[in-house]
């Protein structure tokens, strides 16, 4: 990557259920633009923002599009840092293996898969939005 | 280094006031603004909450929207700061991010 003196740290914050509503394919468009703009870009999955990330998700019978594949696309675009929060998923009877693998090639190291999902709790959920310098909401 | 928070839905119709309250960090701000701020209504559901917070960051109303909807200053929960839409520019320009609740 070129140097970028204007880099910053974009936290994306998604706490929206997908399909509901428009902000959740909203959110991933933003995502995109931060990402082509060569930030630092990071997503959070709090609150019902963790269901946009459900793996086998089906849209045929509600005659929209299911962009759930992006997701696993981010890694291309260098967005590598998904924070899913623990309670948030649990409170919803949910885990990890619930959620799409989400992963990115390590084309620094080893060319490996690594998981691009990290499961924090809610104490480190408020560390990670002070530690951005930008924080967009959906 | 700390952050100012908006939370623009009431909390009796959405979690964005207490999941927001759940995510503050030490020194944060917390700004109530249009339907937010009937939770900020002595005697309203949240007010303990709204009170107890208080030892960790500060929390404000947005007056104009608390007069639209009818509710005196003095109704406000103790220790919960008006602010005029000055008020609400200044802490926007002191704060280093702003994290919108909704």
């Amino acid at each position: 990557m070129s140097e970028n003196t204007n880099r910053k740290k974009f936290l994306y914050i998604n706490r929206k259920a997908p399909y509901g509503s428009i902000y959740a394919l909203e959110s991933l468009e933003v995502v995109l633009i931060g990402a082509a703009f060569e930030q630092d870009v990071s997503l959070a999955f709090i609150d019902d923002g963790v269901f946009q990330l459900m793996n086998g998700q089906d849209t045929a019978g509600i005659g929209m599009k299911n962009f759930s594949k992006t997701y696993r696309a981010l890694g291309d675009y260098e967005v590598r840092k998904l924070y899913v929060e623990r309670e948030s998923l649990s409170e919803r009877g949910l885990a990890l293996d619930d959620l799409m693998p989400i992963t990115y090639e390590d084309e620094n190291e080893d060319y490996a898969e690594k998981p691009s999902l990290h499961l924090v709790d809610r104490a480190e959920m408020t560390q990670i939005i002070a530690a951005h310098d930008v924080v967009l909401s959906f | 280094m700390s952050t100012l928070h908006t939370v623009n839905k009431s909390p009796f119709e959405q979690s964005a006031l207490v999941s927001c309250l759940e995510h503050v960090a030490q020194g944060d701000a917390v700004l109530l603004i249009e339907d937010a701020v009937v939770g900020a209504r002595k005697g309203s559901h949240f007010a303990a909450t709204l009170r107890d917070k208080q030892a960790a960051c500060r929390i404000y109303v947005l007056a104009p929207d608390l007069a639209a909807r009818g509710i005196k200053d003095a109704e406000v929960v103790e220790g919960v700061a008006l602010l005029d839409y000055a008020g609400f520019v200044d802490l926007v320009a002191e704060e280093t991010r702003v994290c919108a609740w909704f």
